[in-house]
């Protein structure tokens, strides 16, 4: 329980200020695209829900993701994959200590708390990026801007976003752990484990990203 | 055969032998044979080194012995129960009583050196915070490390960190003590320490004691018995004296330190190039280490 919280600690809360940057300028991004087409249709008004809806549904989930496989997926790999290399697999083996539940149940429950969790804070950052470019450019007060982001939500978008995070948090914690425990004997290998779980993470969390989308494009009709 | 095993089953149970290795084999991936059927016994209390050269598999035997290393086929009896058939859940019963200090330590680096040691305790006892901490500082007191409980294993030196590994080994009281290569990386002095650390454990504890190492001089001084490893087979086992006076070839070529006939020609050849006045052939034995 203990290393569940350390875990979490390193790879929720100090991940808080990178994602806080990165979803920010995400968010204007979306924004100053999105006003590029409604501004020929005189409607810049709806870049607060177009920024809202891409954010929530879609970019909050996955740029959290692509985040923590780059800062924990990978760490999670080197971490087991520097433990097989030095031996400390065995030695954990050899006090009857089964490496899994010890290593990676905590890394588990950590992930599947904190995705969700680092999800809701870059939606929020993300409709904060916008909201700076509608401020700028369209006429947007920020409470005016916040009320349109919020009035164009439901709750399913957020929730759908949730789901996703979630899936995801277990998709990298799965990869990072597996490619650290395949690793072989030798430093560069180690490497190697590390560079893999990152590949095969950002692959995996945007299959399961396409198959949660189609799943909710077809039950939900919307 | 059949009847021998049995016998060495209902022998471990009480008074037989600690390690009974009988006919061992063990393979990696399917393919390359490790170690080509291997038997010896291992008393109650007594010191074994094994010796081998690098790739000689006596590390894969050690590996064997403790369970990491499933074997082809034979068997492996540890304190009554064959390694090779039992379930893992039989299997960490007896780890509890094992205790194995890895070449390079294996601490764990994220923990101190206090938690790594108190580690086995709160996984596998129930004791007290307070208990826990008293057995901890105990177990450094006997390796030669009171008061390091709260550095990092990174702030240790090399033989520091394997005193501190041997400390976790005993955590548990173990009745059996595994070295893998315990002076390896060491000094001559530190690893002397290492050595009398382990004569040491041997008189206040009489545990049964499994040295894998290519150290002669520390070989010499901790052993009850030696076996002698070479490319996948047992070649020899016995006393200390025992194996000095063999007259087998092999045997000989390694504790007299003679290298292979290849390698012997290849560094004559090196040394020619580099001494090219003197062309000595004379003092083989010496130089070619």
């Amino acid at each position: 329980m203990q290393r569940a919280v350390s875990q979490a600690m390193e790879a929720g809360v100090r991940a808080l200020p990178i994602l806080s940057l990165i979803t920010f300028f995400i968010g204007m991004i979306l924004a100053l695209q999105a006003a590029y087409e409604l501004r020929r249709f005189g409607a810049m008004s709806y870049v607060a829900s177009a920024v809202a809806l891409s954010m929530t549904r879609e970019l909050g989930p996955l740029i959290t993701a692509v985040i923590v496989i780059g800062r924990s997926g990978s760490a999670f790999a080197a971490e087991i994959g520097t433990m097989k290399v030095t031996e400390e697999i065995d030695a954990l083996e050899t006090m009857a200590i089964d490496p899994v539940s010890f290593l990676v149940a905590p890394k588990f429950v950590a992930m599947i708390l904190m995705l969700p969790c680092l999800t809701i804070w870059a939606n929020f950052m993300g409709i904060l990026g916008g909201a700076l470019f509608g401020v700028w450019q369209a006429d947007f007060t920020l409470g005016r801007y916040i009320t349109a982001s919020l009035d164009a939500l439901y709750l399913r978008d957020v929730i759908t976003g949730l789901i996703k995070s979630f899936m995801f948090g277990i998709t990298i914690t799965a990869v990072g752990c597996h490619e650290g425990f395949n690793t072989g004997g030798g430093a560069e290998q180690v490497g190697r484990s590390t560079t893999k779980a990152v590949v095969m993470s950002i692959f995996l969390v945007i299959l399961v990203d396409l198959i949660f989308t189609m799943l909710f494009f077809f039950l939900g009709h919307d | 055969m059949a009847e021998k095993v049995e016998q060495d089953e209902r022998e471990s149970a009480d008074n037989g032998p600690m390690i009974s290795v009988r006919d061992l084999r063990v393979s990696y991936g399917g393919g390359r044979e490790i170690l080509h059927g291997i038997s010896f016994d291992v008393q109650r209390g007594e010191t074994l080194v094994i010796l081998g050269g690098s790739g000689s598999g006596k590390s894969t035997l050690l590996r064997t012995l403790v369970g990491l290393e499933k074997p082809t086929s034979g068997e492996v009896w540890v304190r009554g129960k064959n390694l090779a058939v039992i379930s893992d859940a039989e299997r960490d019963e007896i780890r509890k009583h094992l205790g194995m200090s890895f070449q390079g330590g294996a601490l764990f680096g994220s923990m101190t050196v206090g938690e790594n040691v108190a580690l086995p305790l709160r996984e596998h006892t129930q004791l007290e915070e307070s208990t826990m901490e008293i057995m901890v500082r105990l177990k450094l007191d006997q390796v030669g490390l009171s008061g390091f409980e709260d550095y990092l294993p990174s702030q240790l030196s090399g033989g520091m960190k394997k005193r501190a590994a041997v400390a976790r080994a005993l955590a548990m009281d173990p009745e059996i003590l595994f070295f893998d290569e315990p002076s390896a990386g060491l000094d001559p002095i530190i690893a002397a320490g290492i050595d009398q650390l382990i004569l040491d454990l041997k008189k206040a504890y009489r545990m049964t004691i499994i040295v894998v190492t290519h150290e002669l001089a520390s070989a010499y001084l901790i052993a009850d018995r030696m076996v002698l490893i070479n490319k996948g087979d047992l070649i020899a086992m016995g006393t200390v004296p025992e194996m000095q006076n063999s007259k087998h070839p092999k045997v000989r070529q390694f504790l007299d330190r003679i290298a292979e006939p290849a390698v012997a020609q290849e560094l004559d050849y090196l040394q020619m190039l580099t001494e090219p006045a003197t062309k000595s052939s004379a003092g083989r034995q010496g130089k070619s280490r």
